[in-house]
């Protein structure tokens, strides 16, 4: 289940932000690593959200900016 | 008609049954648009859907809508993409005015005027940013006034909406330029609708007095500049007003 998680989210960022699918590591940074503007970031944390039915508050969007921390909030927070 | 500008695109009009809205709808139309017509008035909207289906040879769908109800915005965005596979065009032209002098506006008439006029902008135009973000492409057309850009007394509620128009296309003119997405706004003047109709002679002559090309406006003046800004002629143009007042304010 948890690797599903993993493997979703890494095709979401691959397709929206047109990166290769092997810079896409858990220490990547959507901004420094990965080329994202503010409008990307809002974007992926959307596509998050529609995907695995979630709502995730501004506050919390904002702490994610590594493809880790996304993997590690999905996990925690999606409802089993 | 040389060229159509606007063939295959997908274009939302609000408040379109009548008035600038209905002649925004049949300029885009003649130009080869495919035209959602949204109003209030739903039985004008269908009335207006088949009337230009027919006279321009596209298709066209008519749409109950609120634009103050940003859940039927949603709806209606969500409903337009099923049926057309995509959203090109939005003009936000749904409008109202509740007239009166300051000392005298209710609280509901200045709010009324503000859901629809404003935050009707911003709940079609975020209904709608999705798809235009997504596909790096995409058209806002906002219809301000020119009351927006010189006040008017007996306007408070409908210049600050107007007003507040302007200064929204500016923001999401910056917020989408990355996206290709271009956000302009319209500033008509003094324009023969029913809005104006209200008007008396009197009142009418004096105005066109204090226009220089001496004459109210038609809708079709205002739908060119639509046509213009929803078409590739005006790719570099964004978080723009074009007055469209026969020069009653420069």
């Amino acid at each position: 289940m948890s690797q599903d998680i993993e493997a979703k989210v890494k095709e979401i960022i691959v397709e929206r932000l047109g990166v290769d699918p092997t810079e896409v590591v858990p220490a990547a940074s959507f901004v420094n690593d990965l080329g994202a503007d503010s409008l990307d970031t809002v974007e992926l944390v959307m596509a998050f959200e529609e995907e695995f039915g979630l709502e995730i508050p501004d506050d919390a969007a904002g702490k994610i900016q590594t493809v880790g921390q996304a993997i590690e909030y999905i996990k925690a927070n999606k409802k089993q | 008609m040389c060229e159509k500008r606007l063939e295959g695109k997908v274009s939302i009009v609000t408040g379109s049954a009548s008035g600038i809205g209905r002649s925004i709808a049949e300029k885009f139309a003649a130009e080869g648009a495919k035209v959602v017509i949204s109003d209030v008035n739903v039985e004008g909207a269908r009335r207006t859907a088949s009337e230009i289906a027919s006279g321009a040879g596209v298709e066209t769908m008519a749409v109950n809508l609120n634009v103050a109800d940003s859940a039927e915005c949603d709806a209606v965005v969500k409903s337009v993409i099923e049926k057309f596979g995509k959203i090109d065009i939005l003009v936000n032209n749904a409008g109202i005015t509740k007239d009166g002098l300051i000392i005298r506006m209710t609280d509901e008439d200045w709010l009324k005027v503000i859901d629809i006029n404003l935050k009707g902008v911003f709940n079609m135009t975020r209904a709608c940013a999705r798809d235009m973000l997504r596909k790096k492409s995409g058209r806002v057309i906002n219809i301000a006034s020119v009351v927006g850009l010189m006040g008017n007394a007996g306007q408070a509620n409908y210049s600050a909406s107007k007003g507040g128009v302007i200064a929204l296309t500016k923001t999401c003119a910056r917020e989408f330029a990355s996206r290709g997405v271009l956000v302009n706004a319209i500033a008509p003047g003094f324009i023969k609708t029913a809005m104006t109709a209200a008007l008396s002679d009197e009142m009418k002559t004096k105005l066109a007095q204090q226009i220089p090309l001496g004459r109210l406006g038609e809708p079709e003046d205002v739908a060119s500049a639509a046509a213009f800004l929803a078409s590739e002629d005006s790719s570099y143009i964004t978080g723009h007003v074009i007055s469209v007042n026969g020069g009653m304010y420069m």
